[in-house]
Order: C-alpha cells, then sequence, then structure tokens
C-alpha cells in the first residue's frame, strides 16, 4: 500500500481562523449599507451578505432618567436612550463608517469604545464628543466574535457604572449556524446611594462604586426588565442563542439558566465552543454566546448564579417556554407527601415567651408570636402558612368550626394526632395527622393560642396547663413521644 | 485643585479678582449692541458654531427661552474671550478657576469632604433641568462666589490644557493623557470625580463649540503698584 502524499486536512481546532490576519477580506463592495440597531433584548437580523462591505452606524448618546426598579428612577447614560445601547451586527471584514452623536441635552462629554476595533482607544481617542456634537471614524472589522462596546471619558467607571455599554458581533464570514430564537441580554452593577429598592430618584455612590458594592446587578438596566411580560420566549423544539454582555464596571457574571444546560458555549464570545455547560463566566467588559434547545415547557430562569445577587439584587430574567409537556424527558412531581424530619424549632419567639411564662409575665401578643414561630416550623407544610390547607387534603385552620369549636379536643388532635374521617366547614376530609407530643406542653400551648388568634379566628389562648393536664390524661399512640 | 500632571504636585497661582456670578443673558445681550460682530447674525463661523446664541428670540433680543438674569449659554469661547477683554479682564485660566471652586461652603478646600464631594457629584450626574436657574440661585462658597456647581458648565482660559497638551508634558506618549488615562491611570486623588469630568469635558471642547449648558465668567489680575 503506498503511503499517502495528500496534504495533511486542515483542522480548525488546531489552526484557528488566523484571527485579525486573515480578517482583511478586501475592500467594500457595493453601496454603504446602513446598519440595523436594536434594543436588547433583540438581535438584528444576520447579514446574509457574502463579501465585505461598508457599514454606516449612527449612535446617539442620551442621558435619561427612568425606572431601575419599582418606584426608583436613575440616571442613565446610554448608547440609544437605553440600557444596554443598540445591538450592532456586522460580518468579519466589513468596513464600519461609526458616527457618535451626542445630544444637545447631554450634559457630559461622551466618547465610545468598541472591543471589536483594531485601533488606539477602539475608537475612544476619534470620538471624543461634547454635547449636540457629533464624532466619526471608520474601522476595519478584522476579528470575529462577540465584542462590548462602552463609554471611556473620564472618569471611566462612572460612565460605565450609569449604564454606558452595549453589544457589537462581528459574524464570521460564513455567519453563524441559524437558530430559531436569538436574544440580546447585558448584565451591569448600579451603585445608589439609598439602599436596594428605596424609593425615589436615587444618585450615584461613587464610594460604593469604588468598594464594588453593588445595589443593583441587573439584566438589560432594570429589576423588570426580563420577568413577567417581558420575559423571554421560545418554544418546544426550538434553539435558543443568547448573546450575553458584561458592562460591569465591577463584577464577572456566573450566568446560569436554572431548568437549562447549554448545548455550547462560545467562552468569552470567541470562535469556539464548549458543549454540555451549566453555568459560564462572563468577564466584565466581555461577552458570552450561549446556545440551547428547549424540551419541555415552562419557565426558565436566568441568573448571576452568585445568588445573592439574582434574589437581592435583581439579576433574574425569565424565558417562558411554551408546548406540550414530555413527561418522558420531565415527568412533573409525581409524590407530594409529608416528612417531618426530628426537627425541634426554637427560635427568639418561643425563648422570650417562655423565659415570660416563668416569670409570669407573659402576654398574649408574646404567645401568639411563638406560636407563630413554631407553627411555620411545625404546621405549615400540610395546614399551609395561610392556614387554609390544602382542598381535599389538609383542613383548614382559618375559620376552621372544628378547631375554634372545642379547646380540648385541639389539645388532644396536637398532642396524640388524628386519623380518619372528619367533617370540617361541612367539608369531609380523611387523611392522617401525626402526633406532635415531642413538642412541649408550652409550645403547644403557643400554636394553638396563635392558630386561634389567627385568619380570622377569635379565641381565648391555651395555656401549658391545660396542655399538661391533657397529656397527664390521655394516651399517645404507639411509637409517640410520651 | 486637581494637579495637571504626577509630576506636578502643587501648582502656584497667583492672587486674582473672580466674578461672583456667571455671566448672563442681559449682560451678554449689552455686549453684542455694543460690539454688533458678536451678534449671532455677524459672527464668523470660524469663532462659533452654528448654535451660537440660538436660543435668543432674535440677533438682538432675548426671548422668552433666555431670560435676564439666567446665565448666558451657546456661547465660544472666542466670544466669551471677547466679552472678558470688553470688559478689560480676562477669562479665568483653569488653575485659577478650579482654585476657587474647590471652596466648599464653608472652607477654602472641600476637596477632601466627602459630603461636599458628594454634593457636586449630585449635580453632575442629573441631566439638564428644561429651563437653567438664575445667577446667584445656587451656592455661595467660602469666598462669596457663587454658582461654581450646580449651575452651567464655564469656560476657562485654557480650557483644552489638561488633555489636550500641545507640549509633552508626560515626556513621554502624547496621546496617554488624552481619553481615559488621566481619569484612571496618572491621578493621585482618585476620589475627586467632579474634577475628572471637567477635565473631561473641557477637553471635548474645541473653542469655537457652543452648548446649552456651557457658559462663563471673568477674572483679572491683581495689579500691584511699584
Amino acid at each position: 500500500m503506498a503511503a499517502c502524499t495528500c496534504p495533511a486536512k486542515k483542522n480548525a481546532d488546531t489552526e484557528g481562523t488566523g484571527g485579525s490576519a486573515k480578517g482583511d477580506l478586501g475592500g467594500p463592495k457595493g453601496k454603504p449599507v446602513d446598519a440595523e440597531l436594536t434594543y436588547a433584548p433583540l438581535v438584528p437580523r444576520p447579514t446574509k451578505r457574502k463579501a465585505p462591505a461598508r457599514v454606516v452606524v449612527h449612535l446617539e448618546v442620551r442621558e435619561v432618567t427612568k425606572p431601575i426598579t419599582a418606584g426608583v428612577d436613575y440616571t442613565f447614560w446610554t448608547f440609544g436612550g437605553h440600557v444596554p445601547g443598540r445591538f450592532i451586527r456586522v460580518r468579519q471584514g466589513d468596513t464600519v463608517e461609526f458616527h457618535l452623536q451626542n445630544h444637545p441635552s447631554s450634559k457630559m462629554p461622551h466618547n465610545i469604545d468598541l472591543h471589536a476595533v483594531t485601533g488606539p482607544g477602539g475608537g475612544a481617542a476619534s470620538t471624543f464628543t461634547a454635547p449636540g456634537h457629533e464624532s466619526q471614524f471608520t474601522f476595519k472589522a478584522l476579528n470575529q466574535g462577540l465584542f462590548v462596546y462602552h463609554c471611556a471619558t473620564a472618569p471611566v467607571g462612572m460612565h460605565i457604572a450609569n449604564g454606558m455599554y452595549g453589544l457589537i458581533l462581528v459574524e464570521p464570514p460564513q455567519g453563524l449556524p441559524p437558530v430559531d430564537r436569538e436574544y440580546y441580554i447585558m448584565q451591569g452593577d448600579f451603585y445608589t446611594v439609598g439602599k436596594y429598592r428605596e424609593k425615589g430618584l436615587q444618585p450615584f455612590d461613587m464610594q460604593k462604586a469604588i468598594e464594588e458594592n453593588a445595589t443593583y446587578v441587573l439584566f438589560n438596566g432594570s429589576e423588570g426588565a426580563l420577568v413577567g411580560d417581558n420575559a423571554l420566549t421560545a418554544k418546544v423544539g426550538e434553539t435558543v442563542r443568547l448573546f450575553i454582555g458584561n458592562g460591569g464596571p465591577n463584577l464577572v457574571s456566573s450566568f446560569h439558566v436554572i431548568g437549562e444546560i447549554f448545548d455550547k458555549v462560545y467562552t468569552e464570545g470567541g470562535t469556539h465552543f464548549q458543549e454540555n455547560v451549566q453555568t459560564t463566566l462572563v468577564p466584565a467588559g466581555g461577552a458570552t454566546i450561549v446556545e440551547f434547545k428547549v424540551e419541555v415547557p415552562g419557565t426558565a430562569i436566568l441568573v448571576d448564579h452568585s445568588i445573592f445577587r439574582a434574589f437581592n439584587k435583581g439579576a433574574l430574567g425569565m424565558l417562558k417556554v411554551e408546548g406540550p409537556e414530555d413527561k418522558k424527558i420531565y415527568s412533573g412531581k409525581e409524590v407530594d407527601s409529608v416528612y417531618l424530619g426530628d426537627k425541634a424549632v426554637r427560635s427568639p419567639a418561643v425563648a422570650t415567651a417562655t423565659r415570660e411564662v416563668k416569670q409570669g409575665l407573659v402576654s398574649l401578643p408574646d404567645r401568639i408570636a411563638a406560636g407563630k414561630a413554631l407553627f411555620a416550623g411545625t404546621c405549615s407544610t400540610c395546614h399551609q402558612p395561610t392556614g387554609q390547607g390544602l382542598p381535599n387534603v389538609f383542613p383548614p385552620l382559618a375559620k376552621s368550626d372544628y378547631l375554634m369549636k372545642d379547646k380540648t379536643r385541639a389539645i388532644v388532635t396536637v398532642l396524640n394526632g388524628l386519623s380518619g374521617p372528619v367533617t370540617v366547614n361541612g367539608k369531609e376530609y380523611n387523611s392522617v395527622m401525626p402526633p406532635m407530643s415531642q413538642l412541649n406542653d408550652d409550645e403547644i400551648a403557643y400554636i394553638l393560642t396563635y392558630v386561634m388568634n389567627a385568619w380570622g379566628n377569635k379565641g381565648e389562648g391555651v395555656t401549658a396547663a391545660e396542655v399538661k393536664k391533657v397529656r397527664e390524661t390521655t394516651a399517645r399512640p404507639p411509637g409517640a413521644a410520651s | 485643585m486637581y494637579p495637571a500632571s504626577p509630576r506636578e504636585k502643587t501648582v502656584r497661582i497667583e492672587s486674582f479678582y473672580l466674578d461672583r456670578y456667571p455671566v448672563t443673558n442681559a449682560e451678554f445681550l449689552a455686549f453684542v449692541q455694543k460690539r454688533p460682530k458678536w451678534s449671532r447674525d455677524n459672527v464668523t463661523s470660524l469663532f462659533a458654531d452654528t448654535k451660537y446664541l440660538s436660543h435668543w428670540a432674535g440677533s438682538t433680543s432675548l426671548g422668552p427661552n433666555a431670560l435676564a438674569k439666567q446665565p448666558v449659554t451657546y456661547v465660544s469661547w472666542f466670544a466669551a474671550n471677547a466679552y472678558c477683554e470688553w470688559k478689560g479682564a480676562r477669562l479665568p485660566r483653569e488653575d485659577e478657576w478650579e482654585y476657587a471652586a474647590q471652596a466648599s461652603t464653608k472652607s477654602v478646600n472641600g476637596r477632601a469632604d466627602a459630603a461636599w464631594r458628594q454634593r457636586v457629584l449630585g449635580w453632575y450626574t442629573k441631566p439638564n433641568p428644561p429651563q437653567l436657574g438664575n445667577v446667584g440661585s445656587g451656592l455661595r462658597n467660602y469666598w462669596g462666589v457663587y454658582d461654581l456647581h450646580g449651575l452651567v458648565w464655564e469656560w476657562v482660559l485654557d480650557f483644552n490644557r489638561s488633555l489636550v497638551s500641545g507640549e509633552n508634558r508626560e515626556g513621554g506618549d502624547e496621546e496617554r493623557d488624552r481619553f481615559c488615562g488621566a481619569g484612571a491611570l496618572s491621578a493621585d486623588e482618585k476620589e475627586d470625580y467632579p474634577s475628572f469630568m471637567r477635565i473631561a469635558f473641557r477637553s471635548s471642547l474645541k473653542a469655537s463649540y457652543t452648548t446649552g449648558n456651557l457658559g462663563f465668567r471673568c477674572a483679572a489680575n491683581i495689579k500691584e503698584t511699584p
């Protein structure tokens, strides 16, 4: 057999795409094209061009006051009137004629540093623009990838902290593989003088910014940008591509979608993809492209998995997936049964009430407070936090005739449990309540005092002495604590 | 004041006079009436851009968008300079303006006072109001000078000095200070954001530029008797 003398097959993984050295695909062909610019979460359509073009971009800087969350306003500095700035999409090799317009109402001069630019300051030095003026410069997009742009006017950190960032996608010459949905999400951290959700117009807090102590961490510039009616949408079976940027100024994002796994992650917005990723880092001043197919309906939650940012600073979005269930992939809840660990609940309210009982000082409100804490840990799993019970399964306590009619029966029920049919408010329930005799007399007294004085119930309190008497005069079922 | 470069830790400033208030529309109108070549109809495009005094009702009349006691805006550096010369004065130098402006209401130098700094920064971070206040409506500082903060930006004589420098002060890369360097790399008092913003604002200007939030006041040397 003769040895093969054919040239080695090109391997994109080892040779790469050639970077900027192979990015000059010749001069622009045809008439100049106006770039389609979109506001988040929308993304411009693929360019579908086969040859380099001259692309004209007009981006207008505006300083605007808008809600950062409900009832809280902030003065954002923006590329295009919103945070993040408008999405720019060009093709590798394109010549981009860039116009930066600073609106006459602006107080500040601004410029733009596009990370897609090969040249000093990414264009910053050429676009420094006073209010009511316009600058122009031109660059050739030599490197493909997803790039952040931002304002770089002194003080840079403050211009970025006020929302001056966006994304520019430089498509590979052949374009990105087609998908069903593309969305644009950009994270940013914000620093306000007032606390999280403190109402009113909140000024920028320089000290918090220096300390990197963010008040808000947000997707797309406001807490409501991607939730409720503004949630992203997709249909079962579709493939979703997210262009994710992180403006910073300070924080690195641990981007994660609860209930999904990224099929592909173009790490840091570059050319090659990693597969089967749970959480991906998006650097401040960096970007990432993720793709995933959605197989089942439901709401996937987009978070920065530095998780306090998600639930306490606003870094939370939603992707609502509609379509038919597929129980083979995800069953939904199959079993919902009671599990009671051997948990003894102790809370400050209980301690206070117990101490005061010993001192003979206990007040009804203290006993109710103690009972509320115990109820939450012991009873609310079945009877629900609002005492409504669960229809046809667990009887209600709120406005319950069964509970309120007979105090001794109520104590017996808590101590010894209850099995078999009971009628509550005219409805029959047939379930099992385990004995709660592991609770001491004080605790049972507090719980009953609480439930008899909550959710519209009005009754007298139950005392530890009354519980003690019932404990002494009735028998516990087998296995229960004495 | 903010040193012009890391090598200049202190700057010596001779005593000087500074206007108590920014120049008003009414005062500038008087100048335009005496020196018609500075009216918006006559000014050459070399000395003022197309928005020069565009908020006035007419070439020599103020109208509802330019009240008499509001600070004059939409004026170029050339026009501001000519006005001050007409008055026998000059524009303040950046050093002088910054020296006066670092005074808080109670102290010669409020820059280390975090509360004062946040107060000044508060104005910088708010968008321009639809109507400017009258001169004198702002804070009176230690020197008895009004409105250095909180009303309008102000021209200075050497407005392009700090970032866009003709000479090569850093002894190295002249471009280094131009966009973000001065605010980030070579600065000592990094918390003094208002200074950065003024420097950035001034260096975004050309002498013919006019904007709706940029006015001026005049200064003069104190003549020493020999």
